[in-house]
């Protein structure tokens, strides 16, 4: 395979388990104003407190990586929504250190404005990667010279903030199937009726999005015509949405998180599908798109981070195991808890 | 008012890049000590390495997670701020960070979760396992970002290629780029300057506890032991020091005249101590040195001619002042870091240095002179290799986003300038709290106590107040 195809493919694995594993926590925030009192805040804080940073990292070796494999886009990216990753940074550092420092004092004011930090940021996280999805769906104003040519406003359009609406219901979905394992009693019960809900609330979304992409982004379809096979990514999808009610009604809620991590990698493989070749597309003339032919690295570069990721990932995949499987079963809030 | 980008984003770049190396060095240098001290208690089973160990830790996650928080910053602002930078760099700087992320901060992040909440889940090898892999990881990290830095300091196997009718460096051999002339040099100077933090930093709050008072023969060992460790840190740091000293001559000349104040290409040139650089007469007033140092120092004799600033054209020189200022006040801090530690560990052969409450109250104000000289020897680096942001190929001036304007950055300046105002406020306020209640969890955490902080804070300022029992300050 061509190297620049198995980079994009791997970008796209990267950014799955970024999505699948921060999505769940990021998920967990967006619902945390939602829990009653200081013990179920700290239930909720302490599922996700010692893997929130582990699943971070995914996203800064996707940076990493889009860096090194295709430098042009990463840089056209990141200048042209310079604005909008400031404030995603912010969200970033504020959900970090509010789980860091919440619990360290016992003082209403000080909890609350922590539990609000952390629940704003991870709302605006979510929002601003769903906003980014739908940006690169529809193209952006980029000129011949590869630069940004369009202004913070181009980027709020209705379509991205329908995405992004798209991105925080699933989320919120993600995280409440994620806390269904790990609560029990009366809380538990509580987590899953925003779990209909928010599954309520992504279906409806998720069909408003599909058909306004039909008459929107016609782009997004010519791979399907030319490779038909990728319809089999959109009937996984749909076999792993439906799975979700399936399992819960089986009470089997690792099943139910299974599928939920599936439609969500099944969601980016097809924004990948859609947007392949382009990386990022010019929306004021198609030759102007950062391609995964002009936009990447020299082939030596890519074969040596296919090896470097070859060497590397293996581990990372154990010891991600290794841990998830120390910290499973439900939260007991002790001593060493946040 | 008018506002140029490329002053704006190196203010903002220099403004986050400080600001997030405030935690690095700490998490390395911590994170030795913590295997020390729980390799102790694996090998000994004396429970007060086990307590120190787990005090040790709980201040390691809280720094852990202001890196993390400020370390994305970093990985993003190449791109925000430094586009043409990274569209030239990108085939060789990105693999280094990719390979960070894999290599290093899964390593980190995952076992530093055992680390923390692991205490009671899994067995006392295991945690001690994981001790090791996270001290390891940050070890890691260390080294990829410094490769990708030392590159841009040193650039080796690349080609130049121009791409989309853009000039940019390509990759040509590997181990070229990984082992680039300064990488080496540059890795163990400055992984010995974040162990003598971690170092300082312990025995700062140890000897605290010791002229308090408190926590016994647990403050003492944790006493000892940070000032073996840091004692053989500040003396590796000169001798690191001055190998790379002779790197930057070969590769850098005009980082290295402007570090020493040297103007003129010439023989016998003297090694400064003290002088006050001029560019408008071109010479260095008021020197006083050892003539002929500096060449011996360089070439390895007296009589041979070191490169001054005067074989460069005037666009290419760094500036002059603020390199030797920098340069001048790393080496000074780190005289005074080997003399006090070199003094504490002569005292602690003696039996005397619980005793000595001068030597006490020097230790505690020593955390800061550790940060200082790992924040200013990283600004003489920096400020050294401009007005390159790679060094004789790409101009910092040339290197910024062209689709940024002015008012953006000079908004994101604003916002990080009050968020880390306030988050540095808070986690000084958190680690106090954490000090303040010791290694021994003591009930009576009176937080109208006078703090280790406070106490840091008057020895560095001699103005400040002297230390002394139950003195509270308004």
């Amino acid at each position: 395979m061509d190297l620049r195809v198995l980079w994009f493919v791997l970008l796209g694995v990267l950014l799955s388990g970024y999505a699948i594993l921060d999505g769940f926590d990021l998920g967990v925030g967006i619902l945390h104003l939602g829990a009653r009192n200081d013990e179920e805040r700290r239930i909720f804080l302490n599922s996700i407190g010692p893997l929130w940073d582990g699943n971070e990292v995914w996203l800064v070796t996707f940076g990493g990586a889009l860096f090194a494999a295709f430098p042009d886009a990463y840089a056209t990216a990141f200048s042209a929504f310079y604005l909008a990753f400031m404030l995603l940074l912010f969200a970033l550092i504020f959900r970090a250190v509010s789980m860091e420092f919440r619990s360290k004092r016992e003082w209403a004011w000080w909890r609350r404005g922590w539990d609000v930090a952390f629940s704003a940021a991870s709302f605006v996280a979510a929002l601003l990667f769903g906003m980014a999805v739908g940006d690169s769906m529809l193209g952006i104003p980029i000129g011949a010279n590869h630069e940004y040519a369009g202004g913070f406003f181009n980027l709020l359009r209705p379509y991205a903030l329908l995405v992004g609406a798209l991105n925080v219901s699933l989320f919120a979905l993600h995280g409440a199937i994620y806390l269904n394992m790990k609560t029990h009693g009366e809380l538990q019960r509580r987590v899953r009726r925003w779990m209909w809900h928010a599954f309520g609330i992504f279906l409806t979304l998720y069909m408003f999005t599909t058909i306004v992409t039909l008459a929107e982004v016609p782009r997004a379809l010519g791979n399907f015509q030319r490779m038909p096979w990728l319809w089999a990514l959109v009937g996984v999808n749909v076999l792993a949405l439906a799975n979700i009610p399936r399992s819960l009604f089986l009470r089997r809620p690792g099943q139910a998180f299974a599928s939920s991590a599936a439609a969500i990698a099944a969601l980016i493989a097809l924004f990948g599908a859609a947007l392949y070749p382009n990386l990022i597309a010019s929306s004021l003339n198609p030759a102007w798109s950062l391609t995964v032919a002009n936009a990447s690295s020299s082939a030596k570069t890519l074969r040596i981070m296919a090896i470097i990721a070859a060497c590397g990932m293996p581990f990372v995949l154990s010891y991600t195991a290794v841990i998830y499987w120390i910290f499973r079963g439900k939260v007991e809030l002790g001593k060493l808890s946040y | 008012m008018h506002f140029n980008v490329v002053a704006l984003s190196r203010l903002q770049f220099a403004l986050t890049v400080m600001f997030h190396y405030l935690f690095p060095p700490l998490s390395i240098g911590l994170g030795a000590l913590m295997v020390i001290m729980e390799g102790a208690y694996h090998w000994t089973g004396d429970k007060e390495w086990e307590t120190l160990a787990r005090f040790w830790t709980k201040i390691f996650a809280a720094n852990f997670a202001m890196g993390v928080a400020s370390g994305i910053v970093m990985e993003f602002e190449f791109g925000t701020n430094w586009a043409t930078y990274s569209r030239f760099v990108g085939d060789i700087f990105g693999s280094a960070l990719a390979a960070e992320g894999i290599f290093a901060f899964f390593l980190e992040s995952g076992f530093l979760s055992v680390l923390v909440f692991g205490w009671d889940r899994v067995s006392k090898r295991m945690h001690f396992v994981s001790t090791c892999l996270v001290a390891l990881g940050a070890l890691f990290s260390a080294v990829w970002i410094i490769v990708a830095n030392s590159w841009q300091q040193t650039p080796a196997g690349y080609v130049l290629v121009s791409h989309n009718g853009i000039m940019r460096a390509q990759i040509t051999n590997f181990w070229a780029v990984v082992f680039n002339p300064s990488s080496v040099q540059r890795l163990v100077h400055t992984v010995l300057g974040a162990y003598m933090m971690g170092a300082a930093f312990v025995a700062s709050v140890s000897a605290y506890y010791v002229l308090k008072g408190r926590h016994g023969s647990l403050a003492r060992k944790s006493l000892a032991l940070s000032v073996i460790f840091g004692a053989l840190a500040a003396f590796a740091i000169p001798v690191s020091g001055d190998s790379q000293a002779r790197e930057v001559a070969r590769y850098q000349p005009a980082k290295l005249a402007a570090f020493e104040g040297l103007y003129k290409t010439q023989a016998d040139a003297s090694l400064t101590l003290f002088g006050i650089p001029d560019d408008a007469r071109q010479e260095l007033r008021a020197a006083v040195g050892v003539p002929g140092l500096l060449s011996f120092l360089v070439h390895g004799k007296t009589s041979a001619p070191v490169t001054g600033l005067d074989a460069f054209a005037a666009d290419d020189r760094p500036p002059v002042a603020a390199c030797y200022i920098l340069f001048h006040a790393m080496v000074v801090l780190g005289i005074v870091l080997a003399a006090l530690f070199g003094f504490s560990l002569w005292r602690l052969r003696g039996g005397k240095l619980y005793e000595d409450k001068w030597l006490l109250k020097g230790l505690i104000g020593s955390v800061l002179l550790a940060l200082l000289a790992n924040q200013i020897g990283w600004c003489a680096a920096e400020v050294g290799r401009q007005p390159w942001i790679v060094y004789g190929l790409l101009r910092t001036k040339d290197a910024v986003s062209q689709a940024v304007p002015a008012n953006d950055v000079l908004t994101s300046i604003i916002l990080f300038s009050i968020i880390y105002a306030m988050l540095a406020a808070v986690w000084l306020y958190i680690i106090d709290e954490k000090i303040k209640r010791g290694p021994e969890e003591e009930p009576g955490a009176q937080s109208h106590e006078r703090g280790w902080l406070q106490a840091a804070g008057q020895l560095a300022n001699p103005s400040g107040g002297k230390l002394s029992e139950g003195e509270e300050r308004a």
